[in-house]
């Protein structure tokens, strides 16, 4: 489904930051992507939906190389879902119409239908009574969360998640991680940039580890988290579990 | 100088008055209608200069430069004498026919120098808004255009509301160069006062105030604006 070939990428022709990537993602796998800060996760995910375009190699999705003049882009992002760190809801907007906004403009979905399908993706993610509110009105765990829905509502056949309960405060984390393990199990494929081991261990069928722009390690979440290979994953991991050490 | 006895009674009332009260319903016009239309080319012209095809780029940026680097005046005489030449034959007709040659020719120049000065606004309001917003709307599929229609613009526009404000002040004062291609607005008219009755200092004082009252109730508003939208707006989010 996600296909990585040889993939680099530099900022500013000299700040490399992603080396030689190669990835096969299989249709409905969950790979979790973890490494240090500025290791090049963001950027990794990134690429999928063409936000960074790569300098060498190729990135394909669903069988369309993004890169390529003839993809057409927009209609290959249709069917790819992004959230966000910072939920980049659209302040503007009701929550509802952050929701519809796409798959009206996109899918040209009239609106009654949209709505009625918004209506539910919110009952799903639990915020069914939050639809006209205003996402300044929402706490972040909720405001994550219509991002989700937001993205859900294209109904993407790729889920991509940045560090998805990062900018939360920790009471929140869950209610996030609960509607995306959902998700997971639903047969989505998904690549999840997290370090909520916890998660990666429930969900993930792989778990990638990132150094300098480079895949360090590919491992099943389990032998990853009791026994990583590389001398990098362990000192990570050490530094995740323990931060005061 | 001094002792100057101001003379009011003789402007004040009955023609002249009349005169003062048109020239200034012809300045509102002309400054309105400029306003609305500059708004819009303004708009179009924001976002080709931003937009991702460097031909629209340039054709922007070679816009923004002629319009902003001559003087108005220049280009009030320019779409006055000109338009004869540039545009067809059958809009020149319909020009003609429609007896306000001059008032459009006017409104025409004052859009376009205008425009420039707007979409500079409004492009450092889409510079106030942030990037992830694009990139939210580019990851849900939608073209640049319905970015910038539906996300980027109505957030910008708000933020744009003050200095539009200027711009309408400015055009206010601007339109008075009107009078040169014979629109009849409040310049015009303060001039017309003063060839008939010689009471040029009268009639440009009373012209003077009516323009400082118009800039004063505007700017008024804006505080009100200021104040009862955008600030508690602003505390809230
Ligand atoms: N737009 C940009 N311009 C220049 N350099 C960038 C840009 N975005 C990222 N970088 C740099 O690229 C490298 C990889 O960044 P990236 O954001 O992908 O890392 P990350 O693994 O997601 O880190 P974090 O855990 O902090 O989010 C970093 O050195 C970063 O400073
Ligand atoms: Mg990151």
């Amino acid at each position: 489904m996600i296909h990585f070939q040889n993939v680099d990428k530099w900022f500013h022709s000299s700040l490399h930051v992603l080396r030689d990537i190669c990835l096969e993602v299989q249709k409905g796998e969950v790979v979790v992507v973890c490494g240090p800060s500025g290791s090049g996760k963001s950027t990794l995910i990134r690429t999928v939906n063409g936000l960074e375009p790569v300098q060498k190699g190729e990135v394909w999705v669903a069988g369309q190389n993004v890169a390529d003049k003839k993809t057409d882009l927009n209609a290959l992002r249709a069917e790819v879902g992004f959230v966000f760190q910072q939920f980049n809801l659209y302040p503007h907007l009701r929550v509802i119409d952050n929701i519809t906004l796409a798959p009206r403009l996109v899918r040209k979905t009239p609106t009654v239908e949209a709505n009625r399908h918004a209506t539910e993706l919110l009952e799903r993610v639990g915020l069914a009574d939050k639809a006209q509110n205003f996402p300044s009105q929402l706490s972040g765990g909720q405001q994550q969360r219509v991002a989700i829905a937001r993205a859900l509502a294209m109904k993407p056949k790729v889920m991509l998640f940045d560090e998805p309960t990062s900018a939360l405060d920790p009471e929140m984390i869950g209610e996030v991680l609960k509607v995306i393990q959902d998700l997971a199990k639903s047969g989505l494929t998904m690549m999840v940039v997290t370090h909520e081991m916890g998660f990666a261990k429930e969900v993930a069928d792989r778990v990638i580890f990132m150094d300098k722009g480079a895949i360090v390690e590919t491992a099943k979440p389990e032998d990853f988290f009791s026994q990583p290979k590389s001398d990098r994953a362990q000192l990570f991991l050490k530094q995740v579990l323990n931060p005061m050490h | 100088m001094l002792n100057y006895q101001f003379d009011w009674h003789l402007i004040l009332n009955g023609e002249y008055r009349q005169w003062l009260l048109s020239g200034l319903w012809l300045t509102l016009k002309l400054a309105t209608v400029s306003m609305i239309l500059s708004f819009f080319l303004g708009l179009i012209i924001a976002v080709m200069k931003m937009s991702g095809q460097r031909f629209v780029r340039a054709g922007a940026s070679v816009y923004l430069e002629v319009v902003r680097n001559t003087p108005l005046l220049v280009q009030i005489f320019f779409w006055y004498f000109g338009s004869f030449k540039l545009l067809p034959a059958a809009w020149n007709e319909w020009l003609n026919a429609t007896n306000e040659f001059e008032f459009i020719a006017a409104t025409m120049a004052l859009t376009i120098y205008t425009s420039a000065f707007i979409a500079e606004d409004i492009r450092s309001g889409v510079r106030a808004i942030p990037k992830e917003q694009t990139e939210a709307g580019f990851s849900s599929g939608l073209s640049f255009l319905q970015v910038m229609r539906w996300i980027i613009l109505p957030q910008a526009v708000r933020m744009t509301i003050p200095p539009l404000v200027n711009q309408f002040l400015n055009l206010a004062k601007n339109s008075s160069l009107a009078m040169t291609i014979g629109v009849a607005e409040l310049t015009y008219q303060a001039r017309q006062i003063e060839s008939h009755t010689l009471k040029g200092f009268e009639a440009f004082t009373a012209a003077t105030l009516i323009y400082l009252i118009l800039s004063l109730v505007i700017t008024g508003l804006m505080e009100i604006y200021n104040e009862k939208i955008l600030k508690p707006r602003g505390a809230q989010a």
